[in-house]
């Protein structure tokens, strides 16, 4: 019998402000341990909390984005347990009323097709210190840098039905995020964060008893976690048994999820509203203020490349998921004037580079208007598609003026027909016996003949002009 | 010069009858004799005292005139001082210097006065005798067997006992006007979100206010006008002008409906205290007050609201004291549980566990809504009940405290302590402006009279508190053991 997987996210977004949510302490990461944390973060007594602005505005702008309810009162809570690098023994979040309300997100699966999420709320929290066991022999360390940081944690409803979609949903987060600048979704430094709530039920069932996987730090785990949590639930099921809920943690060395220990897994965190912040009022004044800034989203971008650019569905993805690529391309097409020619480059090419020295495309040695020039010189004629890839590797090593380096480096295409003529001469006289059988009526030698041309010219000849003259010098 | 108020130290200071060193001197003088017995101050800061006075002389030498300029100053041990200790009232906290100025410190020093030291507690104000402190018991400068009242009793034997002419407190559910009406002494408490609460450790966040312990309400109005006012680091307190409590009372006796809660005159209320309360209201009705009885119906609901609410919020507000980052931490641990459970059953005394405990509980899962929520309701009944009052009345007058200051010891049974607050507590769920004045003996032992205003109505009720002392000399009337001249009423033709 078939089984099917229902997956929900929880996704934590570390939210990019300069200062902490309820401090004005740096947030900036790879500070020496507890050089960012003030009388607030280490909850000396006394201090209080105020909420800082610019992080309402980038829940409002999330909420924005996957179009979701705004909350025009929205409620601070205290969630209660005790942890060391939690230094109030409590972590200020939001329960029953969160900023963001219900919303969705559509993704786009392989073959081609759309599928909306719903996202149930994205709430404002803390961030918790760190925990340092590896650097002190008996002791731990607490490094409350982090403690503070504003989170938004986005939950989705349990509308996933398998770890690709799962993913797919991730990326498309991750995506939204940076393109409205909030975060930087980086997830192995932790910006953002997933916790899937993975079970599986016979087609048409109710909802079967559900695991929590805590933690899991890259798309791939991701996707490996869940596959594991739903052979694992196959297996107890199919055995008779039942599924215990419970949080448990992915292990990628051992590509297996385990439960948390009992004393990991806190049971009753006594939320209420928390004191020391009044509700939180967002009027329309905010929310338009904020809309009227809203950046195109990838979605939106998408729909436009594929038609004011003419591209496929598939390549108008690929360009759209980050901004930075989008970007990137855009300025290119509208450069060159060939959005297919650009889509080709930066897609193929281009990505092939940044892969090569796992760079992102924000520190690609090639910026856009020099693609465009190189894209330029092949519509023109200047150069061929071959000898392009000569002048990449030359953009690639750090050359800006692409002109100048065609002309330098002899790279133009010889497009002149006298050349040219004298070259086909001299192929089809060292190639008497292939040019015999052309004539004779075997059409396909005359690919070979051409590629002798090309290669004597050193790929600089104009292919269509050779492929042109021999068809006329081999007349019979 | 100890039986001043502060209005006349700052005129004497100004006039340069004698020096702020001087004063400083006098108050450390009388520190050094009485607090022995009384154990009002848990710390004395005589050299930086000293040191301020003088620079207060200077000041004044080259023309500067603010209102507290040089005149002596005890804050609540719960307010933070930068690099004095504070302690709060407890072990957990016995070594802690904070590296910050609570907000309070910081407007009272502008306004130029000079920090004494700073005063004996309930433990994280957590009480109604000044019994709960981990420094030991304040004694009542009327009678050293009888309590101080608490929270604040350090203060208010403080300033009831001479020491100082002025202190801070702090009033959860009555920790200011309680002691005050104990100690024979004005005890102020403006309205949530007047006075900012930075820098003052919480106990009980929405029902902690700061506010003042003085001789008049004079004094308690100089002093508001130092500490109210907006500060951008507490997102409770409120941006809205601060009234002149200082000049003319805006709210003349004449006409004034003052109304008298029947809650407030039934059960516990001792004869001698109800007579006494009944006089001081006559006085006002003589003076042209309307007296109008009015119904407060869910008074009798407030304890126990209050008993859910308060320690609910101090089981969150407390639970930073884990031994980790400062403060107390026990000897050892094994483990991390180890150093929670010693540090805590180790650092905290048996009220603040007691109260935790209680917290925890009425906060935790099944329990939330019988206890939590439904404390939020009365509470919004409470507000309900002030607020129609406010309709037919311009202040709410009635007793503070059910009867006098009692014997230390005599109230070992934890809910009878709390019943103690039975007049206050409702003040503070609803968090409205009220203010205790002297207003009578019972048995040779002071009691307040408890005047209360509307929201924000700070001026009206000090300004009617400050006519009423000057119908009555209540407040003039110091300790017998203190050995200070008598005085004349302020403002008496």
């Amino acid at each position: 019998m078939e089984w099917e997987t229902v997956i929900g996210l929880e996704v934590h977004v570390q939210l990019s402000t300069r200062s902490k949510l309820f401090s004005g302490t740096s947030t900036a990461f790879g500070a020496a341990p507890n050089s960012q944390a003030n009388i607030y973060d280490l909850a000396m007594p006394g201090t209080l909390p105020v909420l800082n602005g610019e992080a309402l505005r980038m829940a409002v702008r999330f909420g924005l984005a996957i179009n979701a309810e705004i909350s025009r009162k929205s409620v601070f809570d205290r969630k209660n347990y005790f942890y060391p690098d939690l230094p109030k023994g409590y972590q200020t979040s939001q329960l029953e009323f969160p900023t963001v309300g219900r919303g969705a997100i559509v993704i786009h699966l392989d073959d081609g097709s759309e599928k909306e999420i719903g996202v149930t709320r994205a709430h404002m929290e803390e961030d918790a210190g760190k925990s340092l066991h590896e650097e002190f022999a008996t002791d731990s360390g607490i490094d409350l840098n982090r403690a503070g940081t504003p989170l938004l944690e986005i939950v989705s409803e349990p509308d996933l039905r398998s770890a690709g979609e799962a993913v797919a949903y991730l990326k498309k987060l991750h995506s939204i995020v940076r393109y409205l600048d909030i975060s930087d979704g980086d997830m192995s430094q932790g910006s953002m964060r997933c916790d899937a709530n993975v079970s599986i039920r016979r087609p048409g069932a109710e909802l079967g008893t559900r695991t929590e996987i805590k933690n899991v730090n890259s798309f791939r785990f991701v996707e490996k976690a869940i596959h594991y949590e739903v052979r694992r639930q196959q297996d107890v099921l199919e055995d008779g048994g039942t599924i215990v809920q419970e949080t448990r943690l992915y292990d990628s060395v051992r590509d297996e999820t385990r439960p948390m220990r009992g004393k990991e897994v806190a049971n009753d965190y006594r939320y209420f509203p928390e004191p020391d912040l009044l509700p939180v009022v967002i009027d329309e004044e905010l929310i338009e203020q904020v809309r009227a800034g809203l950046p195109e989203l990838p979605d939106a971008r998408r729909q436009r490349f594929r038609e004011e650019f003419g591209l496929s569905d598939y390549d108008a993805g690929v360009l759209t998921a980050s901004r930075e690529a989008a970007d990137y391309f855009e300025q290119t097409a509208s450069a060159c004037g060939d959005a297919k020619l650009a889509a080709n480059w930066v897609s193929v090419e281009l990505q092939g580079l940044l892969n090569r020295e796992n760079l992102s495309i924000a520190e690609s040695p090639i910026n856009a208007p020099s693609l465009a020039g190189l894209i330029s010189r092949i519509k023109d004629g200047t150069i061929s598609g071959k000898i392009a890839k000569t002048v990449f590797e030359h953009l690639a090593g750090g050359e800006t003026d692409v002109d100048e380096l065609i002309e330098r480096e002899g790279l133009r295409q010889v497009t002149d027909t006298g050349e040219i003529e004298k070259l086909v001469a001299r192929v089809i006289a060292e190639n008497a016996p292939q040019a015999q059988q052309y004539r004779d009526g075997r059409q396909q030698v005359l690919g070979y003949l051409v590629g002798q041309a090309m290669k004597l010219s050193r790929g600089k000849a104009n292919p269509a002009q050779v492929n042109q003259l021999l068809r006329e010098k081999l007349q019979p | 010069m100890l039986h001043l108020s502060v209005t006349e130290l700052a005129a004497e200071l100004s006039r340069g009858a004698f020096s702020s060193v001087e004063l400083t001197r006098a108050c450390l003088d009388r520190i050094r004799r009485r607090n022995p017995q009384l154990n009002a101050f848990i710390t004395v800061s005589e050299e930086s005292a000293l040191a301020e006075a003088a620079g207060a002389d200077r000041a004044r030498a080259k023309g500067d005139t603010r209102s507290l300029l040089g005149i002596p100053l005890a804050h609540k041990d719960i307010f933070c001082t930068r690099g004095l200790p504070t302690t709060c009232g407890s072990r957990m906290l016995q070594h802690f210097l904070p590296p910050y100025d609570a907000g309070v410190v910081e407007r009272l020093r502008e306004a130029g006065a000079v920090l004494l030291g700073k005063t004996n507690m309930d433990e994280f104000a957590m009480g109604s005798s000044n019994e709960t402190s981990f420094f030991g018991p304040v004694r009542n400068p009327h009678d050293p067997e009888k309590v101080p009242g608490g929270s604040s009793g350090g203060s208010a034997a403080a300033v009831a006992g001479g020491l100082c002419p002025m202190a801070t407190g702090t009033d959860t559910g009555g920790s200011i006007r309680q002691p005050a009406s104990f100690c024979g002494i004005t005890g102020f408490k403006p309205s949530y979100g007047r006075v900012s609460r930075w820098g003052m450790i919480a106990f009980a966040s929405s029902l902690d206010q700061a506010g003042t312990l003085t001789r008049t309400a004079a004094d308690a109005a100089l002093m508001m006008q130092a500490m109210a006012g907006l500060d951008p680091r507490d997102s409770t307190s409120v941006d809205r002008p601060v009234e002149d409590y200082v000049g003319e009372p805006g709210r003349s006796l004449r006409g004034l409906r003052v109304g008298v809660p029947l809650p407030h005159f039934t059960g516990g209320l001792g004869a001698g205290v109800e007579q006494g309360v009944r006089a001081a209201l006559g006085e006002l009705e003589k003076a042209g007050a309307e007296l109008i009885d009015i119904d407060l119906p869910n008074n009798h609901l407030s304890v126990p609201a209050y008993y859910v609410v308060a320690p609910a919020e101090a089981s969150a507000n407390l639970s930073r004291f884990d031994g980790v980052r400062y403060g107390y931490r026990c000897e050892d641990p094994k483990d991390l549980e180890d150093l929670y459970t010693r540090t805590r059953s180790e650092g905290f005394g048996d009220e603040v566990k007691r109260r935790i405990l209680v917290g925890t509980y009425a906060l935790s899962a099944g329990y939330y809504d019988a206890y939590y929520i439904k404390a939020q309701r009365i509470r919004r009944l409470i507000r309900q009940d002030f607020a129609r009052a406010f309709n037919e009345v311009d202040v709410i007058a009635g007793p503070t405290s059910p009867h006098v200051a009692f014997a230390h010891g005599a109230k070992a049974d934890p809910v009878e302590m709390y019943l103690e607050d039975i007049f206050t507590i409702a003040v503070n769920l609803a968090g409205l402006p009220a203010i205790s004045i002297p207003a009578g003996y019972d048995q040779g032992l002071p009691f307040g009279l408890h005047i209360i205003g509307p929201d924000f109505s700070e001026a009206r009720v000090l300004g009617i508190a400050r006519q009423f002392q000057q119908l009555t000399d209540w407040h003039l009337q110091l300790p017998r053991d203190t050995h200070l001249p008598r005085r004349a009423r302020e403002g008496a033709s």
